[in-house]
């Protein structure tokens, strides 16, 4: 797609429309009317996090409902191993590692994407994937490694790259994916015991995947969820609507994000995703294994698979001291319960991966504490 | 983690690890008392007057990009390190260090706009050098210029920030985040087909109407790190708060709408054309009025205050009446922008 002039003006018309503060004060203000009980409601996505803090919502909303934060940030999630085996590549000879600018400033268990690249790694970081093809196609001498990470939102385009690779016999564009799926660990969240009376779901995923994936959550779990977009007044309105169906006691799986959102999803992007990925348990940070949660490479592709075209060692994978970004992750803490947060913990020297990534929920707070 | 022993690139980003690279080793080697005043400029002592002296590198990449070149930073970075200290910008160096296999074209147009922007500023380039090394060893042309000014009197102690008080107005002469989001897009994929131009300029002349006709406290050029930046050292310099109006901070709007898709905040994007002014508030109006009479100041606007509370820091009001911490730059944002 091309952004011209005209496109990014409409952008900024389109996202002002949904920051007047009028609009989202009378939101406010009906919220204030309608919601009576004591309710826990946790924002997944961490894009949802960032809107909540970068616009001060909490201050408007009345003192029964509460905000926690989810693992939607996929750098956050990505696990200790994964950032390791990461490492572990770019130390190969004649590897080229390709990333998204945030994970290359996650420390691992000894060092970083970011110094490794001053230890002599080859890193880029690149914006989408198909640069990552590109490089593949500019350096044939040379094997390029994506490093796939991400939920629904993201594994579509990885996917697509594969299917491009293939197309164009790209023989030496590989992706190590820690891609992930967001229901599991909603759930997982849920039976682990976390109080939590409802979900402000990511808009995003469920442009893609549609919003059957929560309908177990509505129906078996009783909790409602409400697909939201990621503007202030979007935000509000979908506090509005949960804080609605829990007074009325019946939770249901809602779509605030009209705009964007339909309940089947994108059925071209679906079909990309199972044609190129299946389920596997996986591995998050702080929350362990979650079954049927991660995508790997089918067998079909696995010429385009890191993991099964290299060898490597990678160490037995230790989490930093003192860390709570797992209990974070799982909404149980906030970042002002740890102890390093803004001392040896801050976006320049980060400890955690939570601290790292933009949206994750202690750079969020780092970001926009008052 | 174990302590690291090697430069990343965050260290020239001009955020927390470079201020913390320059603390703990170039003014623990070199300190001095002129050095350790960590302005633009040297201020320096000459006969019975004082001259400015300053130096800045150049590795921007791409070499041409909308609303400029390196040949025209390298005049623009310059002279602007002089007029923000008080100077008249008087005299450059200019040095070039080239990758073998430059076109020798490129070159040519890059010295040409280098010549008529220090017409524009009225500055003459009076010595230089040149180095070519081989191919890979630098990325195709480096610059490096350096420049000196007289100070008069009455400006000796702008770029000290002294004086200022609760209650100073802070004004910002015009769009920010411009020249950053121009490099970006002319850098990568994005395929943004947007107007946005570097505000690359020389702001000698737009600077010396406002202190000659009006009294300024204290003034700095926003580039590597952004206006945040700037504000955050003068928050820690001066010890007392500053608070900003985020929907007094001009931004044109496809500079806002690049930061949104992006995730950027426009307060952290470097300028190449813009200069923050501390006043105090009875002259805020006053020097409105004489910036915005020039192009370069047309769009001048007060952004903020100095305040008693939140020592050190800078807080940001916004749209929604929410308020929060806005920090310096840390880590890279944008590499090799200037």
């Amino acid at each position: 797609m091309k952004w011209t002039e005209t496109s990014l003006n409409e952008i900024m018309k389109y996202i002002e429309e949904y920051r007047k503060r009028d609009l989202i004060l009378s939101v406010a203000e009906k919220l204030k009317k309608v919601s009576r009980k004591e309710i826990v409601l946790m924002e997944v996505c961490g894009g949802h996090t960032m809107a909540i803090h970068r616009f001060g919502l909490t201050s408007l909303l009345p003192a029964n409902i509460k905000l926690i934060s989810g693992p939607g940030c996929p750098v956050c999630v990505s696990s200790q191993h994964y950032i390791d085996q990461a490492m572990a590549y770019s130390r190969v000879e004649g590897m080229i590692i390709t990333t998204y600018g945030d994970l290359i400033r996650v420390p691992g268990s000894t060092t970083s994407l970011e110094k490794e690249r001053a230890n002599g790694s080859d890193v880029r970081i690149i914006y989408s994937v198909l640069d990552a093809l590109e490089i593949a196609k500019k350096n044939p001498a040379k094997n390029v490694i994506f490093l796939g990470i991400g939920f629904e939102t993201t594994a579509p385009a990885t996917a697509a790259a594969i299917l491009q690779a293939e197309k164009e016999s790209i023989g030496n564009f590989f992706v190590l994916s820690a891609h992930k799926i967001m229901p599991p660990v909603m759930k997982a969240l849920v039976s682990e015991g976390v109080k939590i009376d409802g979900f402000i779901a990511p808009g995003h995923v469920s442009a893609i995947t549609g919003t059957a994936i929560y309908n177990d959550l509505a129906d078996v779990c009783r909790l409602g969820v409400v697909v939201s977009g990621f503007e202030p007044a979007d935000m509000m309105q979908a506090i509005l609507m949960l804080a609605m169906q829990i007074e009325g006691g019946a939770p249901k799986v809602e779509i605030q994000y009209q705009r964007v959102v339909h309940r089947e999803g994108n059925k071209i992007a679906q079909k990309i995703l199972t044609d190129v990925f299946e389920l596997r348990d996986d591995q998050w940070r702080g929350l362990g294994v979650i079954p049927a949660s991660g995508l790997k490479i089918r067998e079909h592709f696995s010429t385009f698979d890191a993991e099964k075209n290299f060898d490597i060692e990678v160490p037995a994978s230790s989490e930093p001291k003192g860390c709570i970004c797992g209990k974070i992750l799982r909404g149980l803490k906030t970042p002002l319960d740890c102890g390093l947060f803004a001392k040896q913990c801050t976006p320049g020297d980060p400890v955690g991966a939570c601290m790292v990534s933009g949206e994750g929920t202690c750079a969020t707070y780092y970001k926009y504490r008052t | 983690m174990p302590n690291f022993d090697k430069i990343l690139l965050g260290h020239g980003s001009g955020g927390r690890l470079m201020h913390d690279l320059i603390t703990d080793i170039f003014i623990k080697h070199f300190g001095n008392k002129i050095l350790s005043e960590e302005t633009d400029s040297a201020i320096l002592p000459v006969g019975s007057s004082h001259m400015a002296f300053t130096t800045d590198s150049f590795v921007i990449d791409p070499l041409f990009f909308p609303g400029g070149n390196i040949g025209k930073l390298a005049v623009c970075g310059t002279v602007n390190d002089l007029a923000v200290s008080g100077a008249i910008p008087l005299y450059l160096s200019v040095s070039f260090i080239i990758e073998e296999g430059l076109l020798i074209s490129d070159l040519e147009k890059i010295v040409e706009s280098l010549t008529a922007e220090a017409k524009n500023a009225g500055v003459l380039i009076v010595t230089g050098d040149t180095k070519v090394v081989n191919r890979g060893k630098c990325d195709k042309l480096f610059i490096n210029t350096t420049g000196l000014g007289s100070v008069r009197e009455e400006d000796r102690f702008i770029s000290q920030a002294r004086d200022i008080r609760p209650g100073d107005v802070i004004i910002v002469n015009g769009t920010i985040g411009d020249h950053g989001m121009a490099i970006l897009n002319a850098r990568e994929s994005f395929n943004f087909k947007t107007t946005v131009e570097s505000d690359c300029a020389s702001l000698n002349h737009l600077i010396r109407s406002v202190i000659e006709k009006s009294a300024v406290k204290f003034m700095r050029d926003p580039t590597r790190g952004g206006v945040a930046t700037v504000l955050n050292e003068l928050a820690g310099k001066i010890g007392m708060g500053i608070e900003i109006d985020e929907t007094a901070v001009p931004v044109n709007r496809g500079v806002q709408a690049m930061c949104e898709i992006l995730g950027f905040d426009p307060l952290h994007v470097a300028n190449e054309g813009k200069v923050v002014i501390v006043a105090a508030e009875e002259k805020g109006q006053e020097i409105l009025e004489i910036l915005r009479r020039d192009p370069l100041g047309a769009r001048s606007a007060i952004i903020g205050q100095i305040t008693g509370d939140h020592a050190g820091k800078v807080v940001l009001k916004n749209e929604t009446g929410g308020r929060r911490i806005i920090d310096s730059l840390s880590g890279d944002q944008l590499p090799r922008i200037c």
